[in-house]
């Protein structure tokens, strides 16, 4: 039977200890709700992996792990443009301007980088292809055992369900607690907290603020905590609506009448 | 004959059929199964769908008080129990604050569905090892807004207290709109 299914009821982390122990080979494929990731594996082990249109040419990959410059990165672009990355490689190292291990490693983080973000997908389908042509001949593959991620992607497992927990629903608003004695400009913000900071707003909600950061739903939920438990926010309900009972809890629309009830209410239970 | 609703909520083993109990003029409609779970045996039965208990206010008006299931696997009852309330109240056990973070859960998990004002009532204040109201409110990080109470479920004048509190919260929502 094909392996394949939802995020929500099959997570991430259970797929690759699946994987694992059946030291499966093949390629698993998520399409999330914006983008798709493949992962290649080869006996139970992660051997390439590519996160949407991302560029995941060798080139790329060594630029982005400081293995080359940004003029080596723009010069391997124009005149390597036509070598695959196995050729690529092995230019680099018979022009002594790499050695292998620094290849390899930097392949090893790309994949397994790629691999952590896919553990803040809760959304999305998968499904595996026992398939072994990807990534193709031309792509260099490594060979990445997958207890640790598995530990990790557990770890964070645990975070996001306790996040859900405290911030369950993502169509709440933000506001700035009324602490006269905080000041924004003396407290230490990561760069995630400060751009998600500048969006709070009793108008926004958090999934709105969510896209606009281009935060998925752990990320945001991690930094809100962190504002949270800092008392710099409150969660409110969007536009800053004051509490109100919905005029259909009432058996009548009449505002009087409405009043009138609730006092009746009030009377008969002061009389028990 | 008209009738409103108030929805009494909370973790599992906080108190909320005992609350309801004692203020319904009816035996309270519990659907009640015995706990198969051995992590949840604090009490022999609990919760599944609902409680249900009754307050006739007059001839015309009724009160009815719905208790949900304390445990998070009964949640998909929530939303039903939650429509058209016109208020809801938190109930949580003051002596476990292992319990404290699913109050907070159950309580952002309600107020996202309806902007319906809420009380919090503390419950087994009469208990020796009972947290004090304001670790309470900060551990739930309440507004200084939000009423937070002191109620023994068993004792019906805390109850009364606990209902009313929510009852003016409402009067006063609806003199400020």
């Amino acid at each position: 039977m094909a392996l394949k299914g939802n995020l929500r009821d099959f997570t991430i982390t259970q797929l690759l200890n699946l994987i694992n122990l059946a030291r499966k080979t093949g390629t698993l494929i998520i399409e999330g709700p914006t983008e798709t990731a493949r992962v290649a594996f080869r006996e139970g082990t992660l051997c390439y992996a590519q996160h949407g249109q991302e560029d995941s040419s060798l080139a790329s990959i060594l630029y982005r792990g400081s293995k080359i410059s940004q003029s080596q990165y723009r010069i391997l672009k124009e005149r390597a443009a036509q070598m695959t990355d196995k050729e690529l490689g092995l230019l680099l190292i018979n022009a002594g301007y790499l050695t292998q291990e620094d290849i390899l490693s930097s392949l090893k983080n790309y994949s397994i980088d790629v691999v952590r973000r896919l553990f803040t997908w809760v959304e999305g389908f998968f499904r595996f292809e026992p398939d072994p042509s990807f990534p193709g001949d031309g792509k260099i593959t490594v060979k990445v055992d997958l207890e640790n991620l598995i530990i990790e992607g557990s770890r964070q497992l645990r975070e996001w369900e306790q996040l859900q927990e405290e911030i369950p629903s993502l169509e709440m608003a933000l506001k700035f607690t009324d602490r006269p004695g905080t000041d924004l400009k003396n407290i230490n913000l990561s760069i995630e907290e400060w751009r998600v900071v500048s969006y709070v707003n009793p108008r926004n909600t958090l999934s709105q603020i969510a896209r606009t950061v281009k935060m998925n739903d752990l990320e945001i939920r991690r930094v809100v905590y962190g504002l949270l438990q800092a008392g710099l926010v409150e969660i409110i309900r969007p536009g800053g609506a004051p509490v109100s009972t919905p005029s259909r809890s009432f058996p009548t629309q009449n505002k009087e009448e409405q009043k009138s009830l609730v006092n009746r209410l009030i009377s008969r239970i002061r009389s028990i | 004959m008209q009738t409103v609703k108030m929805v009494v909520t909370g973790p599992f083993n906080a108190g909320k059929t005992e609350f309801i109990q004692s203020v319904s003029e009816i035996n309270v409609v519990s659907t009640e199964r015995k706990i198969s779970s051995e992590v949840e045996r604090v009490k022999e039965t609990t919760t599944v769908a609902m409680d249900f208990g009754r307050i006739t206010v007059d001839q015309d008006l009724v009160l009815y008080l719905f208790g949900t299931p304390g445990q998070k696997r009964f949640d998909f009852m929530w939303e039903i129990l939650s429509e058209g309330m016109l208020g809801f109240i938190v109930m949580v056990d003051s002596t476990r604050p292992e319990t404290f973070r699913e109050a907070r859960s159950i309580l952002e998990t309600f107020r996202a569905y309806a902007p319906t004002p809420y009380v919090v009532a503390a419950n087994k204040q009469d208990l020796a090892d009972a947290w004090e109201l304001e670790d309470i409110r900060l551990a739930l990080r309440l507004s200084p807004k939000v009423k937070l109470l002191p109620c023994v479920a068993n004792r019906k004048e805390t109850v009364k207290t606990v209902l009313l509190e929510l009852l003016y919260s409402i009067l006063a929502e609806m003199e400020a709109g």
